[in-house]
C-alpha cells in the first residue's frame, strides 16, 4: 500500500504533535473596533462599498440575534463565548482589492506557499510536469482573515462564462444573481450562528456555472485565521444553473493560539435542473492542545438546495482540526428526482468534541439520499454523529441509505450516534446501519506480526476504516487527506 | 551448527495474572521440523505469542536467543522482521484493506528495516500471484479486504500465502489446522512443505496427530503445565494419539 507508507513517510519528515500549520504570519492589519453593535455593522458594510440594501438585510439580521439563544443540544461543551470581546473584521493594513497578483502583500503570498496553496497560476502550471491538456488545475480564492486577497485563473474561467469571485466583489459586478440568491438557502432565521454570520460576515466566494457549462477546473477556497481574537466569518455562495457542473474544494487552518477562536461560517449551494456540485471540505482548524487548550471553535451551517429536477449535490468532508466542531452539511431535495449524499471522515483526538452529521430533508418526489459516515475517536475526545433524514407528505418514493460507522482507539474517548427519522409519506424508504468498533490489540498485533510499526499498522487499519469516503474525494485531495489522517491520530496509540 | 532458536529456562504469565510458562527449554537446529503438542489449556498458544511478543505477557525470566540475538529484546514487528512468523490459530480481519496492498505493505516493512531494496508493485504482483496459484488463491480473493468474510480454510490458505511470501526463518503455527477440511489442510500442508529448506525451521503447535500426517515432524514434544515434559521422535505424536496426555499431566503436577 504505497499510499500508506507515503502518508507515514510524509508524518515522519513532521515533528511529533506539531500542527504543522500553527505558525503566525506577521502582518500588520486593521480591525474594526472590538465587540459587536450596529457601527460595527456599518464599518465592515461600508469597508466593503455594499449597497444599501445589503446593509438593511445585515441589520436586520443583528436585530434578530439579539433575541436568539445560543444553541444548547449539541453534544459538545464549552465556556460561554463572550461576542463583545472579539474582532470581527480584519484585514491586511493598506489593503486594496488586487487587481492581479502582484499587487498582493508578498508576505501573504509567502504564507500560502508555506501551506502548499499556490496562489501564483504560472508556478502551478510550472510545478508540475504533466502534458499540457492534463495538468490538474484548480483555480484558487485565498481568504485572509477576513478578506480575499487573491482569486486565480479568472480569465480562463470568464471565458467560460463561470463567477469565481470574492463575494464581497460579486455584490459590485453582479448584483442581481447575489441578491436573487443570498440568504435563500439559509435563511436569516435560520440558526444562532448563522444569523451572526448574516450580520458580520466579510468575505468568501461567490461561484456561478452558467446553464450547460462545465466548469473546466476545480474551484476551491482557501481559508487562513492569522489575526489573534478575531472571529472569522465567511460566506460562500454557488449557483448551478441548469444542465452545469462544478466541483469546489475548501481548505482551512489556523496559526497555534492558546486562547479559542470563533469560526461561523455559512455556505449556500443553489442547484438547478439536472445540475450537480460536489463540494469537498478538509477541515484541519488548528484543534487545540493535548491538554484542550486554545483551538478553534467551528460552528458552520452549510446547506445546499436542489431546487430543480433531477439535481445533485454532493457533501463529501474530512474533518480533523477545531476544538469545537458543529457542523451539518445537508441537502434540501426539493427537485423531483433529486438526490443528495454526504460523506463523512470525523476524527478527533485529544479533547476535541465534535458534534457532526447532515440533514437530508426529502420534500419532492423519488428523491434519494445517501450517508456514509466515518467518525474516528482518540485521546479524551468525544465524536457524534447527528443526522436527520426526513420525508415530507409529497415525498413519495423518497429514499436514503445511511450507514455511520465509529471507530474507538483508545479507552479514554467516547463515540456517539444520534439519528432521526421522520417519514411523512408512507412509500419512502429509509435504512440505517450503523456500527461501533475499536481498534483492538489483536488486530493491530497482527499487523506488526507482519512487519508494520505499530504506526504503519494504526494508519493501514485507519485508512481502511475511511476508505469508501477517502475515494469520494478528488485525487489530490485524498492524498492531503490521508497525511492529515496520521497525523491527526499521532501518539493516539499507548 | 548454531541452532536457530534457543529457549532457556522461560517464565512467562498474563500481565498481572497467573504463570502460564514455567521454565521451558527448547532448541531448535536450522531446517528442523518441531511439534509441540499437549492438552487444552496447557499454554500452547502462549508459546506462540510470548515468542511473537504480542502485549499482554510478562517474561519472568529465562531468554529466548532467535538467530543470534536476545529475542525478548525486540518489538514485535522486528522479531518478524528477524525472521519470525506466527501463522495464527483465528487470522485477524481488516476491512477496507485489500489483500494485496496488505501484502505489499508487509514485505516491504520487513525489507526496509533490514536495509533490503523494496519491492515495486508489479514485482511483488507477479511473486503474489504465482504463489496464489499454488494454494488455489486466485486474483479475486488477493482483492477482497484482508480475511474479512473469507472462510476457514480460505484464512488458512491467506496465512500460508503470507508465510511463503515473506519466507521466514522460523514459522510458529499455531492450530493450522483448526477449521480445515480435509481438502484444505492438503493444500496448507502442500504450501508449509514447499517451504521446508535447510535453513528455515518450523514449530508446529497442534493437539491433533493429524496434522502431522501431512507435515512430519523431526521431533516431537508434550507440553504441559508450561513446559515441555517429554521429547520423542514422530512416532510419539501416534503413541500420544492412543493413550492421550494424562500421564504427562500427572508427571509435570
Amino acid at each position: 500500500m504505497a499510499a500508506v507508507q507515503d502518508t507515514v513517510e510524509q508524518v515522519r519528515s513532521i515533528d511529533v504533535d506539531q500542527y504543522k500549520y500553527g505558525f503566525e504570519t506577521d502582518i500588520e492589519s486593521e480591525k474594526a473596533p472590538k465587540g459587536l453593535c450596529e457601527d460595527v455593522i456599518r464599518y465592515i458594510s461600508a469597508k466593503k462599498e455594499e449597497p444599501e440594501w445589503m446593509l438593511q438585510w445585515r441589520l436586520d439580521a443583528y436585530a434578530r440575534w439579539l433575541t436568539m439563544q445560543e444553541p444548547e443540544w449539541a453534544r459538545v461543551d464549552y465556556p460561554q463565548i463572550d461576542y463583545q470581546d472579539l474582532y470581527y473584521y480584519s484585514q491586511p493594513k493598506a489593503f486594496k482589492a488586487p487587481k492581479s497578483l502582484d499587487e498582493v502583500d508578498p508576505e501573504i503570498l509567502k504564507t500560502y506557499a508555506k501551506l502548499g496553496i499556490p496562489l501564483r497560476e504560472q508556478e502551478i502550471l510550472a510545478g508540475v510536469e504533466i502534458p499540457e491538456g492534463e495538468r490538474p488545475r484548480i483555480a484558487v480564492d485565498a481568504v485572509f482573515d477576513s478578506v480575499s486577497v487573491a482569486t486565480t485563473f479568472k480569465e480562463e474561467l470568464k471565458a467560460a462564462g463561470v463567477i469565481f469571485m470574492p463575494i464581497s466583489e460579486a455584490l459590485r459586478e453582479h448584483p442581481d444573481l447575489v441578491k436573487q440568491y443570498l440568504g435563500s438557502v439559509v435563511p436569516p432565521t435560520d440558526n444562532y450562528f448563522a444569523t451572526l454570520n448574516q450580520a458580520v460576515f466579510s468575505d468568501g466566494s461567490f461561484v456561478y456555472i452558467p446553464p450547460g457549462v462545465r466548469c473546466p477546473m476545480e474551484l476551491s477556497t482557501y481559508f487562513r485565521i492569522n489575526e489573534k481574537n478575531t472571529g472569522q466569518f465567511e460566506r460562500t455562495l454557488i449557483i448551478a444553473d441548469k444542465g452545469s457542473y462544478v466541483s469546489y474544494l475548501e481548505g482551512c487552518t489556523a496559526p497555534m493560539r492558546d486562547e479559542n477562536q470563533l469560526h461561523a461560517a455559512v455556505v449556500e449551494l443553489v442547484v438547478l435542473d439536472d445540475a450537480e456540485i460536489k463540494y469537498s471540505t478538509v477541515q484541519n482548524w488548528y484543534p487545540g492542545d493535548a491538554d484542550g487548550k486554545g483551538g478553534i471553535y467551528n460552528f458552520v451551517t452549510k446547506r445546499g438546495d436542489c431546487r430543480g429536477k433531477n439535481s445533485k449535490i454532493s457533501w463529501t468532508q474530512v474533518e480533523t482540526g477545531s476544538a469545537i466542531t458543529w457542523k451539518y452539511p445537508s441537502c434540501v431535495l426539493r427537485g423531483e428526482g433529486s438526490s443528495g449524499e454526504f460523506y463523512s471522515i470525523a476524527i478527533s483526538n485529544g479533547r476535541q468534541q465534535v458534534d457532526s452529521g447532515t440533514k437530508m430533508i426529502h420534500l419532492g418526489k423519488n428523491t434519494t439520499s445517501r450517508i456514509i459516515s466515518k467518525g474516528i475517536s482518540a485521546g479524551r475526545s468525544n465524536n457524534t454523529y447527528r443526522g436527520l433524514v426526513s420525508a415530507h407528505r409529497k415525498a413519495a418514493g423518497a429514499r436514503n441509505f445511511t450507514n455511520c460507522d465509529s471507530l474507538l482507539i483508545g479507552d479514554n474517548c467516547g463515540a456517539h450516534t444520534v439519528p432521526y427519522i421522520e417519514a411523512k409519506n408512507p412509500t419512502a424508504q429509509f435504512e440505517h446501519e450503523a456500527t461501533t468498533s475499536k481498534i483492538s490489540e489483536d488486530m493491530l498485533f497482527y499487523c506488526m506480526q507482519r512487519g508494520l510499526t505499530q504506526e504503519d499498522a494504526v494508519a493501514l487499519v485507519v485508512n481502511g476504516f475511511v476508505r469508501d469516503v477517502l475515494q469520494q474525494l478528488p485525487m489530490e485531495f485524498a492524498v492531503e487527506a490521508q497525511k492529515l489522517i496520521s497525523i491527526s491520530l499521532e501518539g493516539s496509540v499507548g | 551448527m548454531a541452532p536457530l532458536l534457543e529457549i532457556k529456562d522461560l517464565h512467562a504469565e498474563i500481565s498481572g495474572g497467573r504463570k502460564i510458562i514455567d521454565g521451558m527449554n527448547l532448541t531448535i537446529n536450522p531446517g528442523e521440523i518441531h511439534a509441540i503438542m499437549g492438552p487444552n489449556g496447557a499454554g500452547k498458544s502462549t508459546l506462540s505469542y510470548v515468542l511473537s511478543g504480542k502485549p499482554g505477557y510478562e517474561i519472568t525470566g529465562g531468554e529466548v536467543i532467535f538467530r543470534g540475538v536476545n529475542l525478548l529484546e525486540l518489538s514485535p514487528d522486528e522479531r518478524a522482521a528477524q525472521g519470525l512468523f506466527l501463522c495464527f490459530q483465528y487470522p485477524l480481519e481488516i476491512p477496507g484493506v485489500s489483500n494485496m496492498a496488505f501484502l505489499h505493505t508487509a514485505v516491504n516493512s520487513q525489507r526496509r528495516k533490514r536495509g533490503e531494496v523494496e519491492l515495486t508493485s508489479p514485482e511483488l504482483v507477479r511473486k503474489v500471484r504465482e504463489l496464489g496459484q499454488t494454494l488455489g488463491i486466485n486474483a479475486e480473493m488477493l482483492k477482497r479486504p484482508v480475511n474479512v468474510g473469507f472462510s476457514g480454510g480460505e484464512k488458512k490458505r491467506n496465512e500460508t500465502l503470507q508465510m511463503m511470501l515473506l519466507e521466514p526463518y522460523l514459522c510458529v503455527l499455531d492450530e493450522a489446522d483448526s477449521g480445515l477440511d480435509i481438502d484444505a489442510l492438503k493444500v496448507v500442508s502442500n504450501g508449509v512443505n514447499a517451504l521446508r529448506s535447510p535453513e528455515r525451521s518450523m514449530l508446529v503447535i497442534t493437539h491433533y496427530q493429524r496434522l502431522l500426517d501431512y507435515i512430519v515432524p523431526d521431533v516431537v514434544h508434550v507440553f504441559a503445565a508450561g513446559r515441555i515434559v517429554h521429547t520423542g521422535g514422530k512416532e510419539l505424536a501416534l503413541e500420544l494419539e492412543a493413550t492421550g496426555y494424562a500421564q504427562y499431566q500427572n508427571e509435570a503436577a
